[in-house]
């Protein structure tokens, strides 16, 4: 009894749906390589798809780091050392439109990619503005609270709990300050060079980190403010 | 290469139609996809948000579960963001993610719970300050 066999053509086109992108991960079926079945002959993977890889690997590399600085919040949210706890520095109201204007910025990136893909200028660049206002937004809340904190003595060397809270949410800042300093630059190029095949890999990346930061942010909110807030 | 070849209209249909796909990149689908699932994910984000905040200043739950369905919140929204912002599916281009993102998730849950872990333990079992007192000349 021989096993049955698809046509050379069938293969082909399985091993193409299990495998579109040329990944390498999918078996390529029973017995030997059928002759123009693609076997080892569709080439690489394509230039976008090992971009968006690439990106994302450093993107969780991103993700490890913050968690260390998490790591380190957790351990000395307790060593106050007699100065103000957790729940003397969380102000619910400002933290309420920080995350407001973070996940708006969010929408409005999203927004800005799907003009990308529709290829159309005008609304790429009016969206990708949007979503830098609202960064922008963003990051003078949190140089509001700083200052305000900084102003009634809780500063970074005050107690091992303060150092990591600033250490966290300052290094959270850092990232959509260089983001919105990335943003600038891709609308720049937008603008000088269109919709390239160079200029989309960048827009991917950026949209990408703009998420990621994000996500970041939801755990900030989460296990600094409102779990603070309740302590 | 023939005009044929380098045609992608002509290409349409085909077993490759030279499409690419990745994270946060799928250009066969139309805008509306992509603005139907930002609207998705910016409601189901702003929900959890608001059940966040509303659970945080909540009287009406007891105290000690409050941090437990906080975390459960960002957690969930998380993976919200990741589906719907990020594109992170079960589909055959993003096996590869979809790996990184276990490795990446493994290390960052050895760093926080192994961090909290020990150094609980190390509060837990370090000498009071009182017993350590009259050890001083």
């Amino acid at each position: 009894m021989t096993t049955f066999r698809w046509p050379a053509s069938l293969e082909a086109y399985e091993r193409v749906r299990q495998d579109p992108h040329r990944l390498g991960h999918r078996p390529h079926g029973p017995g030997e390589p059928v002759a123009g079945a693609g076997l080892g002959e569709t080439g690489p993977a394509r230039k976008r798809i090992i971009v968006g890889y690439g990106f994302w690997i450093y993107l969780l590399s991103d993700i490890i780091l913050f968690s260390c600085f998490f790591a380190a919040f957790a351990v000395q949210r307790g060593a106050t050392a007699g100065g103000p706890t957790i729940s003397d520095i969380v102000e619910l109201p400002r933290v309420g439109m920080e995350t407001a204007a973070l996940l708006i910025s969010s929408y409005t990136c999203m927004l800005s990619y799907a003009a990308t893909n529709a290829r159309n200028q005008f609304w790429t660049q009016v969206m990708l503005l949007v979503t830098g206002l609202l960064g922008l937004v963003f990051l003078a809340l949190e140089f509001q609270e700083f200052a305000e904190l900084a102003a009634r003595g809780i500063v970074p060397q005050r107690s091992g709990m303060v150092t990591s809270f600033y250490g966290l949410v300052g290094l959270h800042g850092l990232h959509v300050t260089l983001g919105l300093l990335w943003l600038g630059t891709m609308m720049a190029q937008v603008w000088a060079r269109g919709f390239v095949p160079e200029v989309i890999h960048r827009l991917i990346c950026f949209n990408l980190f703009w998420h990621a930061l994000d996500i970041v942010w939801i755990g900030i909110f989460t296990v600094v403010y409102l779990v603070g807030s309740c302590a | 290469m023939s005009a044929f070849k380098s045609d992608t209209r002509l290409n349409a249909g085909k077993l490759d139609d030279g499409g690419d796909h990745a994270p946060g990149d799928e250009p066969k689908e139309d805008v509306g996809h992509w603005v139907r699932n930002a609207n998705i994910g910016l409601g189901l984000s702003a929900l959890l948000t608001a059940g966040a905040f509303f659970l945080a200043s909540s009287q009406s739950v007891w105290g000690p579960a409050i941090p437990v369905g906080l975390i459960v919140l960002g957690i969930a929204q998380m993976g919200v963001q990741l589906v719907f912002f990020l594109h992170i599916t079960t589909g055959p281009d993003n096996t590869n993610n979809v790996l990184a993102l276990a490795f990446g998730l493994l290390v960052v849950l050895l760093v926080v719970i192994g961090s909290v872990w020990i150094m609980d333990h190390v509060t837990t079992n370090m000498m009071p300050v009182e017993q350590m007192a009259p050890i001083r000349p």
